[in-house]
């Protein structure tokens, strides 16, 4: 076949292919793999959501909504906010309904950015934010985070990374890979940063109800943060609602309007049926939502226990559903590491550096697997790590 | 005791934790575990451990019936002792006392039909006190115990993801 990548964009070519995307093939081809690999709740999305979506079905609900989403929907969202941080957006023009956290991220990139204007993105990062700014015309600037620090974004790094370019912050806590959170006094001190340097805020916080000992906070509940934070929030992991793709964005009315001007053109709208069972989410889901987060937090103390048993440094991830151990003393980099403990034990858990360089030596475990899993994979890595220690 | 309701609520999901792991998911230590499970049986709030067992799939015959059964109350017991002489009988599941249209509700298992309307006939309808049986014969387990029988759930994530 000849060769058409002529025809394929500059700034396509520029994006290198997802780590994980190769790791995946890799897992695909073995039998038998206890996976800690996945992003997403290993629950399935609570049957009263699932049966309200087919209930709506029936009623005829299969056509456009409006371009911002179903209004009940945004009524809802903003009932919500207010009442999780305590902010208040209009459901009439500070809240757009989105094929997931996904596409408000790149409706934000592209609203938000001239060509050439840099993201700062804190690393380990979630893959998409580097890309997204990509194809927005703008640069991603990665911010280092350690793990000493927890993963918490420290200021002095922070200001480092500053450039006149700056214009974008993306804070996606709590994080993915490391599960680390910000708390008050982390987010506090960049509040200055922000005003100081005219920067604009993304802050990602799907994650932000899977909070353990402590309750999630936000940027946007800091004074003057409201309107220099494009606020971003969705279904998929409080809910178990990840294969649904709803999401949606709260923020100042003219970077909305501009992220709907795209959203229209491009997407329309969110899936009705996806909305449907948001709204249901929202009025009915909170019981078995914290049903679930109970659940991950018992896996969580179970895994990081196991990991201290067989000698793994892991800081306690505080948020999400991820550890982020480290495999210095195993003498390996993260992706042998992952390739070797594949094919001698059949366990999948993802390289560090998937997420940022910042990220090699260390490894994604997710904890939303059953606890039988978690502790027969313990187990096998247990093995291998005192193999390979010893070899 | 707030750790006695945690301590029985994972084990009523899962009777085969052990002290070890609850006490890691609970922050106490595998021996303060173990002291109150222990009390806990003593105190017969946990009366024991079953397991829930999908018999058809193993190709195992087997009855089980519901029957309905309207019982004359007897001064000062009520519907105790009735209640009594009926779940001493070991081919008995489990007895309710219910409202509405019946008074106990019976859980039988036996081998065949046969064996039911044997101890249905012979048993439970001669019991002193007992006015009327309706036997219900279970044909399908759907649903028992929180457990699925037709298909189990299984991952349908893809094995990883971002």
């Amino acid at each position: 076949m000849s060769s058409m990548n002529r025809f394929v964009s500059s700034v396509v070519k520029e994006i290198a292919p997802s780590g994980i995307r190769k790791f995946f093939d890799l897992v695909s081809q073995t039998e038998g793999v206890i996976s800690l690999g996945v992003g997403e709740p290993d629950f399935v999305t609570p049957w009263h959501i699932r049966e309200a979506c087919f209930y709506s079905l029936e009623k005829g609900y299969t056509m456009y909504t409006s371009n911002h989403g179903l209004p009940e929907l945004r009524e809802e969202i903003a009932a919500y906010e207010k009442k999780r941080i305590g902010i208040s957006y209009e459901p009439e023009n500070e809240i757009l309904v989105t094929v997931g956290v996904s596409e408000a991220v790149d409706l934000a990139f592209r609203t938000l950015l001239e060509p050439g204007d840099e993201v700062l993105v804190p690393e380990p990062s979630y893959v998409s934010y580097g890309p997204g700014a990509t194809l927005a015309y703008g640069k991603a600037v990665p911010v280092p985070t350690y793990d000493e620090d927890q993963y918490r974004l420290r200021a002095d790094v922070l200001e480092k990374c500053l450039s006149p370019r700056s214009k974008i912050l993306v804070l996606a806590y709590p994080n993915n890979p490391t599960g680390g959170i910000m708390y008050r006094e982390d987010l506090e001190a960049l509040v200055d940063i922000i005003v100081k340097n005219d920067l604009i805020v993304i802050s990602d916080e799907i994650y932000s109800e899977l909070t353990y000992n402590g309750k999630h906070v936000s940027i946007t509940s800091f004074p003057g943060m409201k309107d220099r934070t494009v606020l971003m929030n969705g279904f998929s992991k409080a809910y178990a609602m990840t294969g649904w793709r709803v999401g949606y964005a709260c923020g100042h009315p003219d970077i909305i309007a501009g992220m709907t001007k795209i959203h229209q053109y491009t997407i329309m709208c969110a899936p009705i049926m996806g909305q449907k069972a948001a709204l249901e989410a929202l009025r009915h889901g909170e019981g078995e939502m914290r049903k679930m987060v109970d659940d991950y937090n018992h896996r969580r103390k179970l895994i990081l226990s196991g990991f201290h048993e067989i000698g793994m440094e892991c800081f306690e991830p505080r948020g999400a559903f991820y550890c982020f151990p480290s495999i210095k003393n195993s003498g390996m980099n993260s992706e042998d590491f992952c390739e070797q403990l594949l094919m001698e034990e059949q366990v999948a858990v993802v390289p560090g550096n998937a997420f940022g360089s910042n990220g090699e030596g260390f490894i994604r475990c997710c904890y939303a697997a059953s606890i039988k899993n978690i502790e027969e994979a313990l187990e096998k890595m247990g093995r291998f790590l005192y193999r390979h220690r010893n070899a | 005791m707030e750790l006695e309701k945690e301590i029985l609520k994972l084990l009523e999901q899962d009777a085969k934790l052990s002290a070890k792991t609850i006490g890691v998911m609970l922050d106490k230590d595998e021996e303060k575990i173990k002291a109150v499970i222990s009390k806990l049986e003593e105190d017969k709030i946990i009366l024991g451990y079953n397991t829930v067992i999908n018999w058809e799939r193993r190709g195992e015959e087997g009855v089980t019936a519901m029957i309905d059964v309207k019982v004359l109350p007897e001064r000062e017991v009520g519907f105790n002792s009735v209640a009594e002489r009926v779940y001493r009988f070991p081919e008995v599941r489990c007895v309710y006392l219910m409202s509405g249209t019946y008074d106990l509700s019976v859980v039988v298992c036996g081998n065949t039909m046969k064996d039911i309307a044997w101890f249905v006939s012979h048993k439970l309808s001669t019991l002193d006190g007992v006015q009327s049986t309706v036997t219900h014969f279970i044909l399908k387990r759907y649903k028992q115990d929180n457990f699925i029988f037709e298909e189990p759930e299984e991952d349908k994530r893809l094995v990883v993801s971002p």
